[in-house]
C-alpha cells in the first residue's frame, strides 16, 4: 500500500464484496433450488432460502435421475466424468512427458518435424474438424466407450511445451553424471527426470483434470447410450424443453454434483492450479 | 536452446514420440485433411455420391445471408465477452491488489467459476433468467421489462454474454492480479510522492505497464468466445431465436451434425481453421514480444 487512504480501501473492499456476491449468486440460487420441491421452484418468485428436500433431491438424482427428460441416474455419470477427467489428465501428461523427453534428450532425424507436428495440433481444435473426427472414431469402433471419450483428446501441445521448457532447465551435469555412472536414458528418465518433474505434473494435472471433466462437444457426439453419458451431457439431456416442465430441483441438484468436484480441486489445490494456469498458457 | 549432453539410441526416441504422434495423426491431421477435402465436394443428401466442385461451397457460403449474419453475431459476441470480461476482472484485480486484509479469501472466492463447465454455466444463468420461472425475470418484469430470451434475439445474446463472461472473469482476474503484482512498487510510490492521485497513477503508469497482459488476455478471450462457448450456447439458446445467437462454431455443428450438409459444414470448418491459425500467430507474437521485455 502506497499511502493510507481509508476511503479508497473501503471502496476496494466494497467492490470486491460486490464482485464476490455477483460471482456467487448463481451458485447460491442453484444450491437453494436443489433443496426445494418442484412445486416450490415453479412458484414465482422462487423462495431464496433453502428448503428441506436436500437429501431427497440428491438421492433421487444420484440413483434414478429425473422422471421427465432423460431418465438416467447421475451416479454412473459422475463415474464416467471421473474416468474421462482422469484419462484425459493422466494420458496427456504421460504421452507428453515422454515425447518431450525424446525431443530434448535425443538427436534424431525428423526431431524438429515431430515437434512441429505436435505444435500444429494447437491450431486444430475439435470444433474445426467435428465430422471427420467423429467418423474416424466411429470407424475405429470407439463410440460409447471410455477409449473413445479419452483417446482422441490426449494429444497435448501445451503439456509437451511445458515439459520441454522444464527439461531444458535441468542442469546438463545431471545427465552427464548419469551417463558416467552407466545409466541408460530410461534409467535417467525414471530416477532423475520424473522426480524433478513432480511439481510440474501436479500443476498440469489440476488444469487437465478440470479440462477433461468439463468436456462437452466431444462426449455429446460420441455417447449415445445413457450409460456412457458424462454428467455435463446428462444435465443437458435432463432439460426437456419448455422451462416450467423440466424438473429443476433435480437438474439443479445434478448441477451442484457436476460442478463441485472440479471446484473443490481448484479451491483445495489452489497453489498448483495457479501455477498450472500461468505456465500452460504461453 | 539445445542440450549439450544427449543420449544415443537408434530406436528409443521414435518409440517415445510414437504415442503422441499416432494420436495427432489419427485424430488431428487425418480428420483435418478430410475436412479440407470435403470442403471442395458436393454430396447428395443420401451420401451416395459426391463430386468435386472446387470453390462452390465457399461461394455458396459467402452468398448465404445466414452465414454472413453468423460472422457478425460472432464478432459482436466475442467483442462483448472479451471487453466486459476484461473490464470487470481488471477492476476486481486492481481492488484486490490494493487490499491487504482478506486478499486470499477474495481470490479464492473469485476464481472458482473457472472450474464450472461452460454448459453448466449456461444452465445456471438460463435458470435464473428463465422466461416463466426465473428469479431475475420476476424482478425484471416488475421493473416493466418484458423479458423472454426465447423470443427476443437481443436478450438471448445478452444471456449468453453474461454466462460466458461470468465463467471467464476468474481467469482474467488471476492474470491481471499477477500482472499488477509484478509492477515495481517504487514506480507507483514515486508518482504518489509527486502528488498523482490513485486514478491518475492507474491510467498513466499501471495500465500502460499492463498492456502485454491485456493484449495476451484479449487474444485468449477471443479464442474462448469463438470456440469454448459452444457449451454455453448449446445448453441455453441453441443458436436461437431465429439464429440470433448462432456463432460460427455453433453453425458448423448445426449444419454438419443436425442438418447433415457435409460440404457446407466442411467449408465453414476450413474458414474457422484459418481464423484459429491467425489467432495462434497473434498469440505467439505476444510471447516473442514478452521475451524481449
Amino acid at each position: 500500500m502506497v499511502e493510507n487512504r481509508p476511503i479508497a480501501t473501503f471502496i476496494a473492499h466494497a467492490v470486491l464484496i460486490a464482485g464476490v456476491a455477483i460471482v456467487a449468486f448463481p451458485l447460491y440460487v442453484t444450491f437453494v433450488a436443489s433443496t426445494l420441491t418442484y412445486e416450490q421452484i415453479v412458484t414465482v418468485p422462487m423462495p431464496l432460502l433453502p428448503g428441506d428436500q436436500l437429501l431427497h433431491n440428491y438421492t433421487q438424482a444420484l440413483s434414478s435421475g429425473s422422471e421427465r427428460g432423460s431418465h438416467a441416474a447421475v451416479a454412473p455419470m459422475l463415474f464416467n466424468s471421473f474416468v474421462m477427467a482422469m484419462g484425459v489428465a493422466v494420458g496427456k501428461i504421460a504421452i507428453s512427458i515422454i515425447s518431450a523427453f525424446a525431443i530434448v534428450y535425443f538427436r534424431f532425424p525428423l526431431r524438429n518435424f515431430f515437434f512441429w507436428m505436435i505444435f500444429v495440433t494447437l491450431m486444430l481444435p475439435i470444433e474445426v474438424r467435428i465430422i471427420p473426427t467423429f467418423k474416424v472414431a466411429a470407424d475405429l469402433g470407439l463410440l460409447d466407450s471410455y477409449a473413445g471419450l479419452t483417446l482422441p483428446l490426449i494429444a497435448s501441445a501445451t503439456a509437451t511445451f511445458l515439459f520441454r521448457q522444464f527439461f531444458l532447465t535441468i542442469p546438463d551435469e545431471l545427465a552427464e553424471a548419469a551417463r558416467i555412472d552407466g545409466a541408460g536414458p530410461m534409467r535417467f528418465f525414471r530416477d532423475v527426470v520424473l522426480p524433478l518433474s513432480k511439481t510440474n505434473m501436479a500443476a498440469l494435472f489440476v488444469i487437465l483434470f478440470i479440462l477433461g471433466w468439463n468436456q462437452y462437444l466431444w462426449p455429446l457426439l460420441i455417447t449415445n447410450q445413457e450409460s456412457m453419458y458424462t454428467v455435463v451431457i446428462g444435465i443437458k439431456r435432463m432439460i426437456s424443453g419448455g422451462d416450467a416442465t423440466s424438473e429443476w430441483n433435480l437438474i439443479m441438484a445434478t448441477a451442484m454434483l457436476a460442478l463441485l468436484p472440479p471446484a473443490l480441486v481448484v479451491i483445495l489445490m489452489q497453489k498448483w492450479f495457479v501455477k498450472g494456469l500461468v505456465e500452460t498458457e504461453k | 536452446m539445445e542440450k549439450r549432453v544427449v543420449f544415443r539410441s537408434a530406436w528409443l526416441p521414435y518409440a517415445l514420440v510414437a504415442p503422441q504422434i499416432a494420436v495427432t495423426l489419427i485424430f488431428f491431421f487425418w480428420p483435418a485433411a478430410q475436412a479440407v477435402y470435403y470442403a471442395f465436394l458436393e454430396q447428395d443428401p443420401f451420401g451416395q455420391s459426391s463430386r468435386f466442385v472446387w470453390f462452390q461451397n465457399f461461394e455458396d457460403l459467402f452468398a448465404d445471408s445466414h452465414y454472413l449474419a453468423s460472422f457478425k453475431i460472432t464478432a459482436l459476441f466475442s467483442v462483448l465477452v472479451a471487453f466486459s470480461g476484461l473490464a470487470i476482472s481488471l477492476l476486481l484485480a486492481t481492488m484486490a491488489d490494493r487490499v491487504v486484509r482478506g486478499a486470499l479469501a477474495y481470490k479464492t472466492l473469485l476464481i472458482w467459476p473457472y472450474a464450472v463447465a461452460p454448459a453448466i454455466a449456461g444452465v445456471l444463468w438460463a435458470f435464473i433468467f428463465a422466461p416463466s420461472i426465473g428469479i431475475a425475470t420476476f424482478y425484471l418484469k416488475r421493473l416493466g421489462i418484458d423479458w423472454d430470451w426465447l423470443l427476443d434475439g437481443d436478450q438471448a445474446m445478452l444471456l449468453i454474454v453474461v454466462a460466458a463472461t461470468w465463467k471467464q472473469v476468474s481467469y482474467n482476474f488471476l492474470f491481471f492480479l499477477a500482472g499488477l503484482q509484478s509492477i515495481p512498487r517504487s514506480l507507483i510510490e514515486a508518482a504518489a510522492i509527486d502528488g498523482a492521485s490513485p486514478l491518475r497513477r492507474f491510467w498513466t503508469i499501471v495500465f500502460p505497464l499492463l498492456s502485454p497482459t491485456t493484449f495476451f488476455l484479449l487474444v485468449i478471450n477471443i479464442v474462448y468466445a469463438f470456440f469454448d462457448t459452444f457449451g454455453v450456447i448449446d445448453a441455453t439458446t441453441q443458436g436461437g431465436p431465429a439464429g440470433a445467437t448462432q456463432i460460427l462454431v455453433y453453425k458448423v455443428y448445426y449444419d454438419g451434425v443436425k442438418a447433415a450438409d457435409l460440404g457446407g459444414s466442411s467449408a465453414q470448418s476450413v474458414i474457422l481453421m484459418l481464423i484459429v491459425i491467425a489467432l495462434t500467430v497473434a498469440q505467439f507474437r505476444f510471447v516473442e514480444k514478452k521475451v524481449q521485455y
